[in-house]
């Protein structure tokens, strides 16, 4: 039977602050354990937990950017529940009503736009960390209290494939607002996902799992293709899918059900007595809409539009907003209305260096800045040199932090595209090669490229190839 | 309201409280009458009054994003029933 997968993602993901949600320990990751932490993050009796204002806003702004509505009114809850990991024994988090609801996320899977609907975003702050031993367990609680935002996603998305889009969107936006690092490895983005399938057709929804410990984006699409592999395998063979969490192992691409402590979770949600709410008003929610920078689909829409990039150039281009900022100024500069080379050398060798050397690609040094880098761009562009010396003449800079116009001087790399030098060549080619030259006359006019080739050689790569071939033409048919 | 034996029992496991039978029996009456009181609050017409979720006339209250000194590790750990090195020990616990 043919089933469709129903997904509902759960993004939690560390607001970039200095100090924590509610004091003023820092947030740094990777610090000595339990350097970061003071009694209101501890829970100590009698301490007061005040809320961040930059979380708050970078909370509000996130929600807005999602498209959702801020809410005018609104307030912290506790969740009660017990682990080592959680000081309080409660954690600080929003239930009935969050900051922000009713929003959306465009995607786009195959080409097609899809809108995945945003249910909720609201603020919490981070459990400490476990670190478990043979005989006992250890409790680092410098994450203990850092700010997070939870977004759920309605269960819009039908595809481990979407689910992908849905992070990579979502993490690109979040990071053109500069609201988080959003990294996986380091714990500061973490996703949860909710899936059942049924069959095509019809509307009833399947018994869903959760699934916890996906530590990439690539994780995530992995576990799902399992999971719905499994559930479709097991619903083929009559069997019922439980209503479980099941934790994803990213080594033996298998996720199993974790073990459930008895009885339903109970989290007895009741107001923060220690934190009076909140009123947002419509100018300040105004005010911080009004700071959002250009998002990457807005971005990429005028990309298209001011510049003639194709869709994919300027997705690829907006994806890294510090790298579609350089890339843009580097356009502007750029003496010529055709853009495309400057397109071009941006997707191509400053990526493919940048990737080569684990670098971002907006950290990429180009010895002579954007001067020297458009300046190697026009002379390829203008036939001066070659593309191909253009290429090795780019890497050659940035290995030897040397400027790229002076190496060009220097090897005198500029082409040859004179003909009364090439002429001379061209003779030389035509005497040294009789087989080709023979054939070339009796009718085979591809062996000419071989002799574009020879004289190539002979001029140490700089010969103006489209010149050449018209040379060697003219004097295979004058001689 | 109804509490049973039950409920008392589900409270207390939440709360990490261990109750014996005894116990049970007995609490149960008395959060049942407990609960009966506060239920007195129902009489009240409450039709046009809004929800509150705080007592004090106070909101919006917050603190800038700058550091302040975290506590010594000394201190930190100082209370705690068990340690080991810059960690509090915990009884095991399993994921
Ligand atoms: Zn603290």
């Amino acid at each position: 039977m043919e089933y469709v997968a129903v997904i509902g993602l759960e993004v939690h993901l560390h607001l970039k602050t200095k100090t924590k949600a509610f004091c003023g320990c820092s947030t740094e990751f990777g610090s000595q354990p339990n350097t970061q932490v003071c009694p209101v993050c501890l829970g100590f009796p009698g301490s007061l937990p005040v809320l961040n204002k930059k979380a708050f806003d970078y909370a509000i702004k996130t929600g807005l950017a999602l498209n959702c509505k801020v809410q005018n009114f609104t307030k912290f809850d506790r969740k009660n529940y017990f682990y080592p990991d959680l000081p309080k024994n409660y954690q600080i988090s929003q239930y009935d009503l969050p900051l922000a609801t009713k929003g959306y996320l465009d995607i786009e899977v195959e080409g097609k736009i899809k809108r995945i609907g945003i249910t909720r975003v609201h603020m919490e702050e981070d459990a400490g960390k476990l670190i478990h031993k043979e005989n006992c367990s250890l409790v680092d609680f410098n994450r203990a209290g850092v700010p997070l935002l939870e977004i759920v996603s309605e269960p819009d998305i039908n595809s481990p494939l979407e689910a992908y889009e849905y992070l990579s969107t979502l993490k690109s936006i979040l990071e053109y607002l500069e609201v988080s690092d959003c990294d996986m490895e380091k714990g500061s983005l973490r996703c949860d996902a909710n899936v059942s399938i049924r069959p095509k057709g019809e509307t009833t929804l399947g018994t869903k799992t959760e699934l916890k410990n996906m530590n990439s984006f690539k994780g995530v699409r992995d576990a799902l293709d399992y999971e719905i592999k499994r559930q479709s395998e097991a619903l083929n063979r009559n069997e019922k899918i439980s209503q479980e969490t099941r934790l994803w192992d990213a080594k033996t691409m298998v996720s199993v059900p974790m073990r459930t402590k008895e009885g339903a979770q109970d989290y007895r949600y009741f107001p923060e007595p220690d934190l009076p709410p909140f009123l947002v008003s419509d100018e300040q929610i105004l005010g911080l809409k009004n700071e959002i920078p250009e998002l990457p689909t807005e971005k990429m829409l005028r990309f298209i539009k001011e510049y003639g990039l194709s869709e994919y150039d300027a997705k690829v281009l907006t994806s890294d907003k510090k790298f579609a900022y350089i890339t843009e100024e580097r356009i502007k500069k750029y003496p010529s209305a055709n853009k495309k080379p400057v397109v071009n050398w941006s997707i191509g060798p400053v990526l493919e260096t940048a990737a080569a050397s684990k670098m971002e690609p907006a950290d990429l040094i180009i010895p002579g800045g954007d001067d020297e880098f458009i300046k190697l761009i026009k002379l390829a562009e203008d036939g001066q040199i070659s593309n191909l010396v253009a290429k090795s003449v780019f890497n050659e800079s940035l290995k030897a932090n040397k400027l790229a116009t002076q190496i060009i001087r220097e090897k005198n790399l500029f082409q040859i595209s004179d003909e009364s030098s090439l002429e001379k060549l061209a003779d030389e080619v035509i005497k040294g090669n009789p087989g080709p030259v023979q054939d070339f006359k009796s009718g085979k006019t591809n062996a000419i490229m071989f002799l574009v080739g020879q004289l190539m050689k002979k001029s140490g790569g700089k010969a103006n190839p489209k010149v050449v071939q018209d040379v060697l033409r003219r004097r295979l048919t004058d001689v | 309201m109804d509490i049973t034996k039950n409920t008392v029992k589900h409270v207390s496991h939440l709360a990490r409280i261990d109750l014996c039978d005894k116990e049970l029996d007995k609490l149960a009456v008395q959060l049942k009458s407990i609960l009966d009181f506060i239920d007195k609050l129902k009489e009240l017409d409450v039709k046009d009054v809004n929800a509150a979720s705080h007592i004090l006339p106070l909101n919006n209250v917050f603190r800038e994003d700058t550091l302040s000194e975290s506590l010594p590790l000394e201190e930190t750990l100082k209370n705690a029933p068990q340690k080991n090195d810059k960690f509090f020990g915990v009884p095991k616990v399993i994921e």
